[in-house]
């Protein structure tokens, strides 16, 4: 006898599964394994992982090593209000954000590697590169170490991506990336959005 | 639905606790019944309040329209994300809890008197935390994460909405013990039950995250202790996703209660169902995990394990219930007679029915558009690229809006002539309801998650960026999105008005149903599985269905679930490949 989902079934209802639903299940399963394989295969081979360098970090003391990086590496200059730091490629880099900004501006060489540094003096913030970019989340009291290549060189802006407040939306940074050494002698300021790789899916 | 008439039961009616229904000849214990009424009057209350703070969200976010000032903005869409997420979706599942145990089981409601004490407090704590939204103390949006600071009332209110909500879980298991040592059904509980267990066992879970990081919040917030905010992160997560999982898990016994009402489907596997449910059980707590992916306070091994080994058996949960509700569905109409060709049963289903049209559109939704992009921007890596992103909303919108609150809505259309015992008012507008909310939404998640793939992040008041200290200009394709996304969500809130107008209508001033269940008394005011009662005619014998070669003998549902397999692992592969077009990260 047949069974709706609101009659209770009698006797054992433990049977057999019916064929079709037995091919599902494998396809399905299957399908749960390569999902579950691509995950540490992009690790080995894939160049986008969020793994990093995570430690904990007192707020005064992140903004402590901020101030000396800009000390370090600052150009004099600054934009918008805000330093401007050129650090040398392999440079430990220190981005801070704080409600409503991002200090400092960077400026990066594009092929480079850093490890940028990610925290937050007050709430939760979010690291959104534009054009069309990277994503991480920052949170007060915690550093987050990412080794960084700017594969494509352009003027880039970091959008805060996590609600911080009611100032949230005039929360934007900038990182300027120039043209590797061997086409140095290009623009090295496209407009924004000229490199939008957005948009696809 | 049953024919159980049993001591116990018997005893309780005699004695004047139940009625008797006489459409479908159940007993309705009349606390279940009033329970059942006040909870879900609340639902609706808080889907209205959801509903206008969702107008005036959308008309700002419409770039073109910018309606609110940037704290109007975050402020209605703390309140929207309160009201729709933990009131409304909370209040309805409790509803469903004391109809999957008492009026299913045909069964008393264990302490009817707790049941209106949790009802209380779950009101009350709502009003708490409504004060402290519309007052401006809470600006902290739906997460609230520490260190953003709101009134320690809006803290103080979840709890006592929570209290409120564990008690009406611990009511429900009680009422299964009740009604199985006063044997009011014999055999075992229905799946729809089943279902209901699964999401009271997750529910209690959830809560029990929930008293775990709002008390230390609240006491935060009274300036008594330290919250650390990535353990905040942590923790909340295992409140705010699980919560959703109760809602999986409450929709997808309402998938196949709405099969059953509507079009008599069966369960083609007793064990394969609920097999599915138990692993929501096991794996899905841990599934909060893909919130924190591109989080500092999480190592690789840690991520992976969570969202991969644990997410994807709830995940495999899903794609087994995806393909046991249309099964049966297929199966009960090809029972019943509807056998010609593949898609016969599908192209001769009452899609009028404003509860199977409901049923088809929440299954669909919710797995085309929810369930692939969710899986998609939970891996690992992928996330990178979709975290605080429109795709992230845009994501959300289809599973908990177009596939749990749309089910929601299409049992309403059975439970207000059922429970509430009136004919459904406005009844032709109750037919197109559901494609209007449906289609309306799908644009709009569609479109959200598309503008997502510009980087336009998700929660922000202005993508101008007016009065900011560097300019972004986003390609000019984000402005016809947010147009087409305000298009579509105005579709679907006019949808859901249409919902709240029929639903408060017919139960406060509709027409009663009258004792003749017959379809001529009935027909045009009612969905028609009320009086036609199809899984009636379901065939008592097992008839052999006709095998059609290698789809078996539910071809047309084994033809769209590879339809889906494809869509799902095309999607998936694309956003690996986006992925590889970033900076490196490591």
């Amino acid at each position: 006898m047949y069974t709706t989902g609101v009659t209770p079934p009698q006797g054992v209802w433990w049977k057999p599964a019916h064929r079709s639903e037995k091919i599902w299940f494998t396809i399905a399963f299957v399908w749960c394994m390569i999902l579950f394989a691509m995950m540490p295969l992009w690790h080995l081979r894939g160049g986008q992982n969020p793994t990093g360098i995570r430690a904990k970090v007192e707020p005064r003391e992140y903004l402590a090593r901020v101030q000396q990086f800009i000390a370090d590496y600052g150009t004099g200059e600054s934009e918008g209000g805000v330093p401007v730091v050129a650090p040398p490629p392999g440079a430990e880099v220190y981005l801070l954000a704080a409600q409503f900004q991002w200090t400092p501006v960077l400026e990066l060489e594009q092929g480079a590697e850093y490890t940028l540094h990610l925290s937050s003096l007050d709430v939760n913030h979010g690291f959104n590169l534009y054009p069309f970019n990277v994503n991480f989340q920052v949170v007060p009291g915690y550093d987050y170490g990412l080794r960084v290549t700017p594969t494509e060189a352009g003027d880039y802006r970091i959008v805060c991506n996590e609600f911080c407040g009611v100032g949230h939306h005039i929360m934007v940074g900038k990182v300027l990336v120039r043209p590797s050494s061997a086409s140095a002698e290009a623009d090295p300021t496209p407009t924004p959005g000229t490199a939008t790789v957005g948009g696809g899916s | 639905m049953s024919d159980t008439t049993t001591a116990g039961g018997a005893m309780a009616q005699a004695a004047g606790l139940f009625r008797s229904c006489p459409t479908t000849g159940l007993k309705v214990h009349k606390d279940a019944d009033a329970l059942i009424k006040a909870n879900a009057v609340a639902a609706t209350v808080a889907l209205l309040v959801g509903g206008i703070a969702a107008i005036l969200v959308l008309l700002t976010r419409w770039q073109a329209v910018h309606l609110l000032s940037d704290e109007g903005f975050y402020r209605w869409l703390t309140i929207h994300g309160m009201n729709m997420l933990i009131f409304f979706i909370i209040f309805f599942e409790m509803a469903v809890l004391y109809f999957a145990s008492a009026v299913l089981l045909n069964s008393r409601v264990a302490t009817p008197k707790i049941g209106w004490l949790a009802f209380a407090l779950m009101v009350i704590g709502a009003l708490m935390v409504e004060w402290t939204m519309f007052t401006g103390r809470a600006d902290v949006l739906f997460t609230s994460y520490v260190p953003l600071r709101a009134h320690p009332l809006f803290y103080l209110g979840v709890i006592v909405f929570a209290v409120g909500a564990i008690l009406v879980t611990a009511i429900f298991f009680a009422t299964l013990v009740i009604a199985k040592r006063e044997k009011t059904y014999t055999g075992s509980v229905p799946l729809v039950t089943f279902g209901g267990l699964t999401a009271a066992i997750i529910a209690a879970i959830t809560l029990g995250h929930g008293a775990a990081i709002y008390i230390p919040t609240f006491l935060w917030s009274l300036d008594m202790m330290n919250v650390d905010p990535q353990v905040y992160r942590l923790v909340w997560w295992g409140l705010g996703h699980s919560s959703q999982q109760i809602n999986v898990a409450a929709m997808v016994a309402i998938w196949y209660l709405l099969g059953a009402l509507t079009v008599g489907a069966v369960v083609v596997n007793e064990k394969i169902s609920r097999t599915a449910f138990v692993l929501y059980i096991f794996f899905i707590s841990m599934a909060s995990a893909h919130h924190l992916l591109v989080d500092p306070g999480f190592g690789p091994s840690w991520k992976i394990v969570n969202t991969s080994y644990f997410m994807y058996m709830a995940v495999l949960a899903s794609m087994l219930h995806g393909f046991t509700v249309p099964a049966g569905v297929e199966m009960g109409m090809r029972l019943r007679g509807y056998t010609q060709g593949i898609f016969g049963w599908l192209r001769r289903a009452p899609w009028s029915d404003p509860g199977f049209s409901s049923l088809v559109l929440s299954v669909v939704v919710f797995g085309f558009v929810g369930g692939i992009t969710g899986v998609t921007f939970g891996t690992e890596q992928i996330n990178i690229v979709a975290h605080n992103t429109l795709r992230i909303p845009g994501h959300f919108h289809s599973t908990v809006v177009s596939g749990t609150a749309m089910a929601f809505m299409g049992v309403t259309y059975y439970v207000i002539p059922l429970i509430f015992r009136k004919k459904v008012a406005f009844y032709p507008l109750a037919r197109i309801q559901p494609y209007v909310f449906a289609g309306g939404m799908l644009l709009f998640s569609l479109t959200m998650t598309f503008a997502g793939t510009f980087g336009v992040p998700r929660r922000h008041y202005d993508i101008t960026f007016a009065g900011a200290a560097f300019s972004v200009e986003y390609s000019p394709a984000v402005n016809l999105m947010l147009a087409l996304m305000a298009i579509g969500g105005l579709i679907a809130i006019t949808g859901g008005a249409m919902y709240i107008l029929v639903t408060v209508w017919s139960v406060f001033l509709g027409k009663p149903l009258g004792d003749d269940p017959s379809e001529a008394a009935l027909a045009g005011t009612v969905p028609p599985g009320v009086y036609k009662r199809p899984f009636a005619e379901l065939p008592t014998d097992e008839p052999e269905l006709e095998e059609h070669g290698v789809l078996g003998m539910m071809p047309g549902t084994m033809i769209l679930v590879m339809i889906f397999m494809m869509a799902f692992v095309v999607y998936y592969f694309a956003n690996w490949k986006l992925l590889s077009a970033m900076w490196q990260i490591g």
